[in-house]
């Protein structure tokens, strides 16, 4: 590793053109938790580091416009100790406090989850379904993109040379509105997700389901958005039969593959268990609101 | 741009400045260029939590940060526990408790305690199995590490009051 060079950047621009300068062996250093470990295990040979972390906006969590701004290399840890955040996107500070150890906790980054591309990506479902967006800032300026264009295959995305992720921006949380994740693994702690399930949803004052968003991980190539399973549920009361057809169209959404974690059957049956399950929890902190 | 970098930075109280390639992580600066020794490498990719210290008051693994980053930042390692020669209440209850077979773990697991009784002094038993599940231990099993925090966080409250 002796031949990789370190850069610290302070504004947005700098990091953009060192990223750029430092052409394809150039890599984005947020929490480093999956960086660092693909150094050691000799997968990348990096020339430069772009350390953006002291880029302003990249650390810290603020209310803007009704919704929260996330710093997208804000450590786990202090995305789950925000009271007000966690109030208001639970499903999403839920997923996020998935993410490995204490340790891992510490410095692991929405940023990271996501430009990792690991379609077992726990934070990505959640956000997916709360309509998060990622402010990404490159050598072409900023520009805003849903969470959802972010993972375009396994470890790859879709962002240009020279562009990082600097912010996620979660909309205003309408009234009678809550969120929900759930993941399985073999283990109660620190393991990746078989699959994973974001349920995000918004009643009407009768407690009918007006709006609800699901997105399903680790059962495709990236973590997607399964609109039919949000439909199957909209404009009921998530009675049996609303969740019998969630069940059904989570199920359709899936292609799975079959790996020493789980077969394709079995992610299959998964998803549609945990699609009903989240949507359970969302529906009831949401009438917990009304 | 150079090979060797210069950093500064603050460890258990201390302001220490080293050469740092960069590329190296702050495990192995700690260990090779500072000469703490305590902190150990056990799998080197974040797993383990044998290497397990904090930084402006987060629990890290130092094996998955660089030295580079720690540029201006306040490290607290295993050195910097005991006072002089008077233990800790977790190293003590840690002995006491005999919560420790080989050793090899055991700075990584008291840093790891000492952060949650720092954030929480009264954790539940499950609390205190969550926080440390990142320390793995191939010895002694968990029960007396678990036994040995929830007495140390007990004698720290009434010290307390």
């Amino acid at each position: 590793m002796s031949q990789i060079a370190y850069l610290a950047p302070t504004s947005a621009d700098e990091a953009a053109a060192a990223l750029i300068k430092g052409g394809a062996t150039a890599r984005v250093l947020s929490g480093g938790t999956d960086l660092l470990v693909q150094l050691r295990a000799g997968r990348l040979a990096p020339g430069l580091i772009v350390d953006v972390k002291r880029v302003p906006g990249a650390i810290g969590i603020r209310q803007e416009d009704g919704g929260f701004v996330i710093g997208a290399s804000t450590p786990g840890m202090t995305i789950g100790e925000h009271a007000a955040l966690e109030k208001a996107w639970p499903g999403v500070v839920e997923a996020v406090m998935l993410i490995g150890s204490t340790q891992i906790q510490g410095r692991a980054s929405i940023a990271g989850n996501l430009c990792n591309a690991s379609p077992a990506a726990d934070s990505a479902p959640a956000l997916i379904a709360a309509r998060a967006t990622c402010v990404i800032v490159g050598p072409s300026g900023r520009r805003e993109a849903p969470v959802e264009a972010i993972g375009i295959a396994p470890g790859r995305t879709s962002l240009a040379k020279g562009e990082f992720v600097l912010e996620i921006r979660l909309p205003p949380r309408a009234a009678r509105s809550a969120d929900a994740y759930l993941r399985s693994i073999p283990r109660t702690e620190m393991d990746i997700a078989v699959v994973g399930a974001g349920v995000n949803l918004t009643l009407d004052a009768d407690g009918v389901i007006a709006d609800a968003r699901v997105a399903l991980g680790a059962v495709g190539p990236t973590v997607a958005l399964a609109p039919d399973a949000g439909a199957a549920i909209i404009g009921t009361r998530l009675d049996e039969a609303a969740l019998a057809r969630l069940d059904d169209a989570a199920r359709s959404a899936c292609q799975p593959i079959s790996d020493k974690r789980g077969t394709v059957d079995f992610r299959t049956k998964i998803a549609g268990v945990l699609a009903r399950r989240a949507a359970a929890i969302a529906y009831g902190r949401a009438r917990g609101r009304a | 741009m150079t090979s060797r970098r210069h950093i500064s930075a603050t460890v258990n109280g201390d302001p220490v400045e080293f050469l740092s390639e960069a590329g190296t992580t702050l495990l192995d600066a700690l260990r090779d260029e500072l000469g703490l020794t305590g902190s150990k490498e056990g799998c080197g990719s974040g797993d383990c939590g044998a290497c397990s210290v904090i930084v402006d008051g987060r629990l890290i693994c130092s094996c998955l940060m660089l030295a580079a980053e720690a540029e201006g930042r306040r490290i607290e390692t295993i050195e910097g526990m005991a006072d002089g020669s008077t233990l800790h209440p977790l190293q003590r209850k840690f002995l006491e408790h005999a919560a420790l077979q080989c050793g090899f773990c055991t700075p990584g697991l008291l840093v790891a305690a000492k952060a949650l009784l720092d954030a929480n002094p009264d954790p539940s038993e499950s609390e205190t199995r969550y926080w440390l599940a990142g320390n793995l231990c191939r010895c002694t099993g968990y029960d007396k590490v678990i036994r040995a925090v929830m007495d140390a966080a007990a004698e720290l409250r009434q010290a307390r009051v």
